[in-house]
């Protein structure tokens, strides 16, 4: 697929000296979900807020739907639709002026059956003659998806969408998201819930301290670091590990009930029915098996955790 | 498509219009009251008591001065409140992240900042002519006037709602510097009743040029020739546009 975003060797230094930025290189595909995953204060606002116009790069360059983002300025901004990670609105404003205001200031025509449309499929038309103050946060949340929507972008950045949002909401959100792909609409989120880059991303790029340790597509990035869990759950509890069993890496947990079998999915032998075969030649009989794939989380953990250690 | 953003403009100018006129009673009661008062006080209490300056009534006499006064509030006011609080509220993004040059920008605000403080000015010459008659030598210039000054002090306003990081700053220049220098700069005397040498100081102040100029086109005559009140409008619009250029090249305050 084309790429609708490049960018190259971006750099940010602020003014304290402080360098959010060192050096990203991203291509981001049209028609995408990619999720920028990275603990707080590793540079995925900073990135976004280059890209959007709310910050200037150091160094590097970017192009938005083949415009650069200083030099076209006007071409690569109006491609961008942006909801920023806090809840920053014109309180006193109704919701409908709020969606209309937003198209006018992207130079686009007034279209009331495009912003009617928006607004229904945000499930907001009910509120549209409501002042902003008087909704609740996640409604909010809607009206500024609503408003970055509101001139028809090619792109779609949520920074942290859910950041602070309650369980049942961000289901809710994370529907919608899904919906919105469903347009067309190429989706970068920010997050650290991993959880989220799990449920929705195609790729996934993982930041730290202004680095963009990787970039892979999700499925690929579990497969391939992706690890399983065996838990044997014991008939008998079990004092220490035999011998006999000293050639598989397990542990034994639960008061010696559990052993619990750390294996590679990838590997040609896993050794899980070997490991099954010795048990019983053992006499060590055993109630249950469970095995569980490691999760984004882990995978973000080692990757991070890694790169301190490097 | 790089063509004029003329629609981000007019939404701008909308939305400001709008913030104005969610207090629209209180905005147009504040100068009627207080220009009502003006003639009160000094129209009819000390102004009865005064003889005429330059052949003008006194009560006539100080009408372009409360006009001039209240508009280089308004302006300030109004122009410095409209970029500083998306700044404040964050809302600012969203301009930051728009396809709207920096030209653009300031037309939208500076222009609904300038039009608020000419409807302002409108009133209160209409309010005057309840009390005094008040005759405009030269409409046409009254006019340009009004317009000339509403955009330049719009502009200097835009400038301190980019400079000001707080509700404080806000104020400080508009409180402590412009209200006293148009005290002191013959909105309410001329300044040929100073003794000198505080009439060569006056001289200093740039407000006392605007002034008389304005009352000018009113009376045919001001305290120093209109060439020079023309002189130092004209020098006010060059350098608040000269900052406001530097502002944008920078992102002064606006953009890290």
């Amino acid at each position: 697929m084309a790429s609708i975003i490049t960018v190259s060797g971006l750099t940010k230094t602020y003014a304290s000296g402080f360098q959010a930025l060192k050096g990203v290189d991203l291509e981001i595909e049209e028609g995408e979900i990619f999720a920028l995953l990275g603990p707080n204060g590793a540079g995925k606002t900073t990135m976004i807020s280059i890209i959007c116009g709310n910050m200037r790069a150091s160094g590097g360059s970017v192009t938005v739907a083949g415009h650069d983002i200083v030099k076209s300025y006007r071409a690569s901004r109006s491609a961008i639709g942006l909801v920023p990670q806090e809840l920053h609105t014109d309180a006193f404003e109704r919701v409908i002026d709020t969606v209309r205001f937003s198209r006018g200031l992207f130079g686009k025509p007034r279209n009331d059956a495009y912003v009617e449309k928006v607004l229904r499929d945000l499930s907001l038309w009910d509120k549209r003659n409501n002042k902003m103050l008087e909704l609740s946060g996640g409604m909010k949340r809607r009206v500024m998806i609503a408003k970055a929507l509101s001139h028809e972008p090619r792109v779609l950045f949520l920074d942290e969408p859910t950041a602070g949002v309650d369980v049942e909401l961000r289901r809710d959100m994370w529907k919608l998201i899904g919906e919105l792909r469903a347009t067309g609409v190429t989706i970068i989120l920010t997050t650290h819930y991993i959880e989220e880059a799990e449920e929705m991303a195609d790729r996934v790029g993982v930041i730290d301290k202004g680095e963009l340790i990787l970039v892979e597509e999700k499925a690929t990035l579990m497969k391939k670091l992706g690890r399983k869990t065996l838990t044997v759950s014991l008939g008998e509890p079990l004092h220490a590990l035999p011998a006999e069993l000293g050639e598989w890496n397990l542990s034994l947990n639960g008061d010696g009930c559990e052993i619990e079998y750390v294996f590679d999915t990838q590997a040609s032998r896993t050794g899980v029915s070997s490991l099954l075969r010795r048990l019983g030649d053992l006499g060590i009989g055993y109630k249950d098996l469970n095995t569980q794939q490691s999760s984004l989380e882990d995978i973000f953990v080692s990757l991070v955790h890694q790169e301190k250690a490097a | 498509m790089s063509q004029f953003n003329h629609r981000a403009i007019w939404a701008i100018y909308r939305f400001e219009l709008h913030r104005f006129s969610r207090t629209l009673l209180t905005g147009l009661l504040v100068p009627v009251i207080t220009t009502s008062l003006y003639f009160v006080v000094f129209g009819g209490a000390i102004g009865s008591r005064m003889t005429q300056i330059d052949g003008v009534p006194y009560a006539a006499f100080i009408v372009p001065g409360l006009i001039m006064m209240s508009m280089f509030t308004e302006s300030i006011f109004n122009a410095s409140f409209g970029i500083y609080m998306p700044k404040f509220s964050g809302t600012i993004y969203e301009l930051l992240s728009a396809p709207v040059s920096a030209v653009e920008t300031v037309i939208a605000y500076v222009g609904a900042a300038a039009t608020k403080s000419l409807a302002v000015g409108v009133i209160i010459l209409i309010t005057a002519h309840l009390f005094v008659d008040v005759q405009v030598d030269n409409p046409v210039a009254m006019a340009g006037f009004m317009i000339l000054i509403a955009i330049s002090f719009s502009l200097f306003g835009f400038i301190m709602g980019v400079w000001a990081q707080s509700f404080e700053q806000l104020q400080v220049i508009p409180m402590l510097l412009i209200m006293p220098m148009t005290f002191l700069g013959g909105a309410f005397y001329s300044i040929h009743m100073l003794a000198e040498p505080w009439r060569t100081i006056t001289l200093f102040n740039p407000i006392v040029y605007l002034i008389s100029g304005f009352r000018w086109t009113f009376f045919g005559h001001g305290d120093v020739g209109i060439e020079y009140s023309l002189l130092f409008i004209g020098v006010m619009l060059m350098v608040c546009l000269v900052v406001i250029g530097w502002i944008f090249r920078t992102g002064y305050r606006l953009k890290k």
